[in-house]
C-alpha cells in the first residue's frame, strides 16, 4: 500500500495537505482498509473551531464505528459534501475525492513524514 | 500467531485484507463488503469456511450420545440430512450453535463454530462416555468451502457429478468436484439458496478455484467475513457470542423448536430448559429497524421511552446493504418485544427511536 509522499500524517491514520495556513484532512489508505467501506460520516460544521487531539466526528462502515480526531487547532472552513452523500468515496479514493474536510490552521503543526507513517504502519 | 487456512495464499492473490476471527487469519473483504454483499444476494459469493470446527461420531450409540448430549432429536435426523441443534450446560445456557450431518447410519459430522470447538469437543466426549461410539476432533481434516447465492446450483452443477437438483435443502450427499472427493451440502448462513462442500485440507485450493473459474461469468465473487455478517444479520441469523452465551437458553434467543423434549433418557439441561419453557424467558431476541441513519450497535443499550428505563440491550446491528437502513437485534423485556413497538437505542450519546419488527429482516424471493 503506497503513502504518498506529499502528505503529512498523524498516528490517528488521518493525513493533511497542508497548503499555506489551510489544511486538507483525510483518512489513510491503511485507516479506511481497516474500517472497511463507510456508510455513513459525521464531520464537523463549517465554522467550528476545534483544538488537537477532539474528537470531531464519525466514520462508521458495517462492521465498525471510528472517531475523527482534529489533527491540528484549527477553523473548519470546508466539508467535503460528495462524502457526506456518498461515503464509499473514503474507501474507494481515501487520498483525492475521499478527503473529509478543509481546516485554518491556528496552532502548531505536529506531523509525520511519509516514511515515519509508513514505519508506523508496518510499511504495508 | 493466528493459523492460516489452505486457501490463504489463495486470498492473498486475490488481494485480500485479513482480520483475526477466533485464532485464525482470516480474509474480512477482498474489495468492496457492499459489492460482496450485493453480489450473494443477486449472483453468488464463494466464502472460505475452513476455520469452522468439525467432530466426527462414529458407532452403534453415537445417535444416542448425541441424543443424550444436545438439545435436538439426532437420531431422528435421516441419513443425509442435516439439523441446527444447540450444547447446552445444565442450566440450559448456550454453550454453541450446531449443524449436525447424518452421513451413514453410524457417523455423524457435528460442525462448530471456530472460536468453540475445543470446548465442545471437550464436553461431548464428557457427555458420550458411557456410549458405545467414538469422537474426533477432525478440523484439520476438512476444509470447508460455501457458495452462496441464487447462482449457486447451476455453478456448482457445471463443477460436481452430484445431481444438484435433487439435493434438498439441509441435505448432505458425497460425490467429487473437479475430480475430488468433496460432501456436498445445502446449508448456509446467508438466507440465500446455497451450498457448503466439504473437502481435504490439500485440495480446498482446486475446489476453490475450479469453482471461481466456473462461476466468474455467473457473477460469482470471493467473499470475505464482513459481508457474511451483514448477510447472516438480515437474515435474521443468530452469532454465538451475540446473540447467543451461555446467558441465554434457546428460549429467550426464539429457538425453542430446536430443543427435543421427548427424548428417551432426557439430555444435559432438561430439567432447567422445561422450566424455561413452562415460565417463559422474561427477555426475548427482536428485530429493530431505524429510519435514521446510524446503526445500533454490539452492546448499546435499548430505552422504553414512556419511562426512560433500560429494557434491553443491541446484540448485533449494522446499516443493512440490502434494505437500504440500520437493523439490528436486541434483546428487550418481554412486553416490548411485539412488532410495532416503538423503543429507543443510545447510539454514542444520542437518542435515536427504533421499530420492533419481525424477524428475519430480509427473506429471499420464492
Amino acid at each position: 500500500m503506497s503513502v504518498p509522499t506529499h502528505l503529512r500524517y498523524t498516528v490517528e491514520h488521518e493525513w493533511l495537505d497542508v497548503q499555506g495556513d489551510v489544511a486538507t484532512v483525510g483518512v489513510t489508505a491503511y485507516a479506511a482498509d481497516a474500517i472497511g467501506e463507510l456508510v455513513y460520516v459525521d464531520l464537523p460544521a463549517v465554522g467550528t473551531t476545534i483544538d488537537r487531539g477532539q474528537a470531531c466526528g464519525e466514520v462508521e462502515s458495517t462492521k465498525s464505528v471510528s472517531e475523527l480526531y482534529a489533527p491540528v487547532d484549527g477553523e473548519v472552513v470546508e466539508v467535503n459534501e460528495a462524502v457526506l452523500a456518498e461515503p464509499a468515496l473514503v474507501h474507494t479514493d481515501p487520498f483525492g475525492k475521499g478527503w473529509l474536510f478543509r481546516i485554518r490552521v491556528a496552532g502548531p503543526v505536529q506531523l509525520l513524514d511519509a516514511a515515519a507513517y509508513e514505519a508506523l504502519t508496518g510499511g504495508e | 500467531m493466528s493459523k492460516q487456512t489452505p486457501l490463504h495464499d489463495v486470498h492473498r492473490r486475490l488481494g485480500a485484507s485479513f482480520t483475526d476471527f477466533a485464532g485464525w487469519s482470516m480474509p474480512v473483504r477482498y474489495s468492496s463488503e457492499i459489492a460482496e454483499h450485493t453480489a450473494v444476494r443477486t449472483a453468488a459469493g464463494l466464502f472460505d469456511l475452513c476455520h469452522m470446527g468439525e467432530i466426527e461420531l462414529t458407532g452403534p450409540e453415537a445417535a444416542a450420545a448425541l441424543d443424550r448430549a444436545l438439545v435436538g432429536h439426532s437420531s431422528k435426523i435421516g441419513v443425509g440430512r442435516a439439523r441446527y441443534s444447540m450444547l447446552c450446560d445444565e442450566n440450559g445456557g448456550v454453550l454453541d450453535d450446531l449443524v449436525i450431518y447424518r452421513l451413514t447410519e453410524q457417523r455423524f459430522l457435528v460442525v462448530a463454530n471456530a472460536s468453540n470447538v475445543h470446548g465442545v469437543y471437550a464436553e461431548l466426549r464428557e457427555r458420550a462416555a458411557g456410549f458405545d461410539t467414538e469422537l474426533r476432533d477432525a478440523s484439520d481434516e476438512w476444509a470447508l468451502i460455501a457458495i452462496q447465492g441464487p447462482a449457486s446450483a447451476p455453478v456448482v452443477a457445471k463443477v460436481t457429478d452430484l445431481d444438484v437438483d435433487a439435493l434438498k435443502y439441509y441435505a448432505i450427499v458425497g460425490g467429487t468436484l473437479a475430480g475430488r472427493e468433496i460432501l456436498l451440502a445445502r446449508t448456509g448462513y446467508t438466507g440465500e439458496d446455497g451450498f457448503e462442500i466439504y473437502c481435504r485440507p490439500s485440495d480446498a485450493p482446486q475446489v476453490w478455484n475450479d469453482l471461481m473459474q466456473v462461476g466468474t461469468s455467473h457473477g460469482l465473487v470471493p467473499a470475505g467475513l464482513a459481508c457474511r455478517d451483514t448477510l447472516r444479520l438480515e437474515a435474521g441469523m443468530p452469532l454465538y457470542g451475540q446473540e447467543l452465551s451461555r446467558e441465554v437458553t434457546p428460549f429467550e434467543a426464539g429457538l425453542g423448536r430446536v430443543v427435543a423434549f421427548g427424548k428417551d433418557g432426557g439430555f444435559v439441561g432438561d430439567g432447567a430448559l422445561s422450566r424455561r419453557r413452562d415460565e417463559g424467558p422474561d427477555r426475548v431476541l427482536v428485530g429493530l429497524a431505524s429510519t435514521g441513519r446510524r446503526s445500533p450497535r454490539t452492546g448499546y443499550q435499548v430505552f422504553d421511552p414512556a419511562t426512560a428505563e433500560v429494557v434491553g440491550q443491541v446484540t448485533s446491528g449494522a446499516l443493512s446493504p440490502t434494505l437500504g437502513f440500520p437493523i439490528a437485534m436486541a434483546y428487550v423485556r418481554v412486553g416490548l418485544d411485539q412488532p410495532g413497538t416503538r423503543l429507543v437505542v443510545d447510539i454514542r450519546g444520542t437518542r435515536h427511536d427504533v421499530d420492533v419488527v419481525a424477524l428475519p429482516f430480509y427473506r429471499r424471493p420464492l
